[in-house]
């Protein structure tokens, strides 16, 4: 797994959220629990992060599941996700996936569930209220 | 000597039966909490085994756990399909035990209640990934279709290459909107329905038998 720097993030007396901006680059390489340690690692810290190309669906369902598997009553109580919806354009074909072409870049935001609130949402424009812990 | 070529033909039976493609399929009904997927489980249940499959409630994550009725044969223009029916807990990213105190419920009760939902949860999107042959993604027609987990599930739907049918539920609703369901997933077949007044029924045992048999 490729080194994830220390980012030199305020003391929480700062007050800030923190926002990581992941490249796919970054992501290209990493095993499916690895992408998802980083995300929900950060999540947990109380990070915004936006992966540049998103998650394939089956990394998506696993994030369901670990999130849950994490989800405590006293804090953590699991994360909101975004991506713009799938329009018929980008809808790839049987023979596309076979032939390992799927299109899953999609610009995708995960947040603390109750730090992220979506505004509004269509296929070319997310909007959301991110708030202080 | 007939013993063993009766034996080897009774395992060769049993074999057949086991591979066969009159299997009943595993059909996994999903959708987000609320929507209506074990009234409709206990509906279908009900209208061909005669037995329900689990409790309902107005309260989200009532089904903490996926539970199944086999072998539930449909009839259908005189020919029958026969479908294991697999009613799962709905699917969200986040769970909060503080939603529950809304519904009169204990601190105590409502903590272990949303652990119960998040096992479930993960419960549904591990046999979504492991043991459903076709899915039924059931959605209350009065509330926006136009959400992250609808559209995350679809797509891990879409990615397993399972057949898939969209329910409208809750057309008995007076804020239900069919259209707006089927223009979320244009690329689905979209079924209108009420599991509660039992409308529509007919189309919905159509469908099941042509997608599903």
């Amino acid at each position: 797994m490729s080194e994830m720097p220390e980012a030199t993030a305020p003391t929480d007396d700062a007050g800030g959220v923190q926002i990581d901006l992941i490249s796919g680059e970054r992501m290209e390489g990493l095993a499916s629990m690895e992408k998802i340690r980083i995300i929900l690692d950060g999540v947990h810290d109380g990070n915004i992060v936006i992966l540049e190309e998103g998650l394939t669906p089956e990394e998506e369902s696993r994030l369901i599941e670990v999130t849950m598997t994490e989800i405590d009553p006293d804090g953590f109580n699991g994360i909101e996700i975004e991506t713009y919806p799938k329009s018929d354009a980008q809808d790839t074909s049987l023979l596309g996936r076979i032939m390992g072409q799927e299109d899953t870049a999609k610009l995708t935001v995960i947040g603390p569930a109750n730090q992220i609130e979506t505004l509004h949402k269509d296929e070319t424009l997310i909007s959301a209220l991110v708030s202080r812990k | 000597m007939g013993l063993l070529t009766g034996l080897r033909d009774s395992i060769t039976r049993a074999t057949d039966r086991l591979f066969s493609a009159e299997d009943p399929k595993r059909i996994g009904i999903y959708g987000p909490p609320n929507a209506g997927k074990t009234t409709l489980a206990n509906r279908i249940a009900r209208d061909w085994t005669g037995d329900a499959i689990g409790p309902e409630s107005h309260v989200p994550h009532e089904t903490r756990r996926a539970r199944r009725k086999e072998g539930v044969e449909i009839e259908r223009n005189g020919k029958s399909v026969t479908i294991d029916v697999v009613d799962t807990p709905g699917v969200t990213t986040k769970v909060d035990y503080e939603e529950f105190l809304e519904y009169d419920m204990e601190e105590e009760d409502a903590v272990r209640r949303s652990r119960e939902a998040t096992e479930g949860v993960a419960e549904a999107m591990h046999w979504l990934r492991e043991d459903v042959d076709g899915v039924i993604y059931v959605l209350d027609s009065a509330e926006d279709p136009f959400t992250q987990v609808n559209t995350m599930l679809v797509g891990i739907i879409e990615s397993r290459d399972l057949p898939v049918l969209i329910f409208a539920n809750k057309i008995d609703l007076e804020e239900s909107n069919v259209q707006r369901v089927a223009s979320a997933f244009p690329q689905h077949e979209t079924v209108p329905l009420s599991a509660l007044e039992g409308e529509n029924m007919d189309e919905v045992y159509d469908k099941i038998a042509e997608y599903f048999g």
